[in-house]
């Protein structure tokens, strides 16, 4: 296997304590030396730009892939060029397809699929229960033989306490994550946006904040009891994050997940010069401006562990109904490194260090990925940042076959100049991929 | 509209507002988007058109040859026949078009549907949906004027308009009233469309009902809330009643019906606590002897019919002033 030799970054790895001007040279898919003035030796070199930042590759926890059922709104292949272009050397992808990835065979599929693609590295996660339904556990073990990284019903909750513990437990004996999507069922009704001022204004059906945060409380008291590991999904409530905190300081194993939208929009965008655009529709709503201070503040203090997308393509033809139809989600992977640079970063709030925990140390390390590591001998994934590029978003131009961003047309400072798994470049902005 | 509402609260707009010449949008998706001239100039328009019914031949030819398309995803028996009447008046070719008949039935989306009876070239659209902004999704692709006959929990603006103009027919004025609105807030179209206008015209405008029942950030649209039914209508110069529906009469909002009248049935009783010159209104249709004693509704301080005659009306004033406000004609005489 060809050699690689990253010259000339700035190269910022928190889980190895380095940052400063560092080449690095991959050998054999694996990360073979960092040092400063490293010798090609017949290595192909890559010339990293100036003021270009050499990090372990960013991973996002919470993706939907949508392969296998609904392959018009996003393939593995799809969704995996997507998440190179966004910076994302691997992505987990949730169990809701269709049929529900409650099954070895399904994440076999899931696992085929995208070593065709052979961009992204692809991580399954498994349902928690069979079709999550919430009555039977599915073969846990099995499907962590077969390439499981962890549990969730995601878009449903765990749906009873009861199957939660013996979830935790059983996830747990395999030691394994269990990923919640905390919702009460019956607080969230039929609702389809924040409760609040604006949806009282539009009359829209209002989901409170405790919807979320009332099971976010039960998972964290499950996760003490049973001394298992929760993580909680897509966060977006400031009392969920108060419980969370809660558990953290009496040593529950707890960690939570926020994506850019709900640390950088609110409620508000409803109401907006296009009113009802179903783009700022996702489930947990887009939530008041207390709820985004307090996302971004867990983000600062360090209470929030991960910075994930929950890119959830749909096709604009679903979107483009009435507010109340449309379905819950906006694609994520290509806009989270410009909104975490620009609103994050460049605004003061947080350094590069931790962007790069949030983004990829953390990730793999609640779900127990390799990666979040520039160590030697670590397999090679690797994105450059270019912190200074202005990006104009453009739904239109996304990898992603599908189109529904929220922030069509935003210019924000930060990029990505190139994405490397493996030891091979699978994006860089010059080769125009 | 919330900044708005909340500008409109603080800024004591004035009733006597100026009228404006003419509408700024081509569409009427709500009281939301018109000032205190605007509001005027329908109010004055009513008037105009209220004498044409009072006329052995209620017809002008203010329309003729242009097409009105009433469209109603949601049953409507007041509404839609009040436009119907408003268009034939104004001798507009008229087509009404409701639910079980369309194509929603068999699985078109929405803008397919109005794209094909856009593609027949009306001029106007009267459009009553079941979910908030569905006009307002139209809007932004429709040539058509898209005037919203009430939009899921939304607005339902030409009601809030005939309320108003009920309301200044027998007060002279809208400035200064303090209007006690009653029941099922949360779920009502015609508060937040009445919010909306009386704020804006300077009225003191009162909330009441089942906490259950009351919106989110109810000051912040303009509102005084309370679940106090005589502190809504002690000294009140108009009691609004707002329908309690059936589907939210076995759910977790109240334990009964009957529980719901002796805590917020509007009865003769509790009216006395009202000016001696309060009018009762409703926005139909009434469940008498659920939010409205059947005593009131029929009593001397009714004006709900009246409400239904002044629809027609205002109505034909949106119309006319949404086609162009061309000068009215007479036909007849």
């Amino acid at each position: 296997m060809r050699k690689l030799l990253l010259k000339g970054g700035r190269v910022i790895d928190p889980a190895n304590g380095r940052d400063g001007m560092f080449d690095v040279l991959v050998d054999g898919g694996v990360i073979a030396r960092v040092g400063r003035d490293l010798p090609a030796e017949g290595a192909e070199v890559f010339e990293v730009g100036r003021g270009l930042i050499v990090v372990p590759g960013l991973i996002d926890i919470h993706v939907h892939l949508r392969e296998p059922g609904q392959e018009h709104k996003e393939t593995i292949a799809s969704g995996t060029a997507s998440a190179v272009a966004g910076g994302f050397t691997a992505v987990a992808c949730m169990p809701n397809t269709e049929p529900i990835n409650d099954h070895a065979g399904i994440t076999q599929f899931i696992l085929k699929k995208a070593a065709e693609a052979n961009l992204a590295r692809v991580y399954p996660i498994g349902a928690v229960s069979i079709g999550s339904k919430g009555d039977q556990l599915s073969e846990l073990g099995e499907q962590k033989s077969a390439g499981c990284v962890a549990f969730s019903d995601d878009g449903r909750p765990v749906a009873t306490a009861l199957l939660m513990r013996r979830a935790l437990e059983y996830a747990g004996m395999l030691g394994m994550p269990v990923i919640d999507h905390c919702e009460d069922p019956s607080l969230k009704g039929d609702g389809v946006a924040h409760e609040g001022l604006h949806a009282s204004a539009l009359g829209l059906r209002g989901i409170p904040g405790v919807a979320e945060s009332i099971m976010v409380e039960r998972d964290v008291s499950l996760a003490e009891l049973t001394g298992a590991h929760v993580h909680v999904a897509h966060m977006s409530a400031r009392q969920s994050l108060r419980a969370v905190r809660d558990g953290k300081e009496r040593g529950v194993k707890v960690t939570c997940e926020v994506a850019p939208h709900h640390f950088t929009l609110t409620d508000e965008a409803l109401d907006g010069a296009v009113k009802y655009d179903t783009n700022f529709k996702m489930n947990p709503p887009l939530r008041e401006t207390l709820d985004r201070d307090a996302m971004l503040e867990g983000i600062v203090d360090g209470s929030v562990d991960v910075i994930a997308t929950d890119h959830a393509p749909h096709h604009a033809d679903e979107k483009m109904v009435e507010f109340d139809r449309a379905p819950f989600g906006i694609v994520g992977l290509e806009t989270a490194v410009p909104i975490t640079f620009d609103r994050l970063v460049h605004s003061g709030k947080i350094t590069l260090g931790r962007m790069i925990e949030l983004l990829s140390v953390n990730p793999a390390r609640v779900l127990g990925l390799p990666g979040g590591s520039l160590g030697e001998g670590v397999p090679a994934d690797i994105t450059v940042l270019a912190p200074d590029r202005m990006v104009t978003v453009s739904a239109g131009a996304l990898r992603s076959k599908s189109r529904n961003t929220p922030f069509d047309g935003w210019q924000l400072r930060g990029g990505v100049a190139a994405t490397i798994v493996a030891g091979r470049v699978v994006y860089s902005e010059e080769g125009g991929r | 509209m919330t900044t708005k509402a909340i500008d409109r609260v603080s800024g004591a707009q004035s009733a006597e507002a100026v009228p404006a010449t003419a509408l700024r949008s081509r569409h009427l998706l709500g009281i939301a988007g018109l000032d205190a001239g605007e509001i005027t100039l329908i109010l004055d328009t009513t008037e105009a058109m209220k004498e044409i019914a009072a006329r052995p031949i209620k017809k002008v030819p203010t329309l003729r040859g242009r097409t009105v398309v009433n469209l109603f995803f949601e049953p409507s028996t007041r509404t839609r026949t009040s436009f119907e009447i408003a268009e034939k008046r104004l001798s507009a070719d008229t087509l009404s078009i409701a639910t079980a008949t369309s194509s929603v039935t068999k699985g078109e989306t929405l803008i397919d549907t109005v794209k094909n009876i856009e593609a027949m070239a009306p001029d106007m659209i009267v459009m009553r949906h079941a979910s908030s902004g569905a006009p307002h999704l139209l809007s932004r692709i429709c040539r058509s004027a898209i005037i919203n006959a009430g939009d899921g929990t939304h607005e339902h603006p030409t009601q809030a308009l005939l309320d108003a103009f009920t309301i200044r027919e027998h007060k002279g004025r809208l400035a200064g009233l303090k209007v006690a609105i009653v029941g099922d807030l949360l779920h009502s179209r015609v508060l937040r469309s009445n919010a909306l206008l009386l704020n804006t015209m300077g009225a003191e405008v009162w909330a009441c009902g089942p906490a259950t029942l009351m919106p989110a950030g109810v000051e912040q649209l303009g509102l005084r809330p309370t679940t106090v039914v005589e502190e809504a209508v002690r000294d009140a110069d108009v009691v609004m009643l707002l329908r309690i529906q059936h589907e939210r009469m076995h759910g977790h909002f109240f334990p009964s019906v009957r529980e719901y009248f002796a805590l917020f049935g509007m009865t003769r009783e509790r009216l006395t606590l009202a000016k001696p010159d309060v009018i009762v209104m409703h926005p139909g249709p009434m469940n008498r002897g659920v939010e409205i004693d059947s005593d009131v509704a029929d009593g001397p301080f009714s004006v709900i019919l009246e409400q239904v005659s002044n629809g027609v009306a205002v109505r034909m004033a949106v119309l006319y002033l949404l086609a162009g406000g061309a000068q009215v004609h007479d036909e007849g005489s």
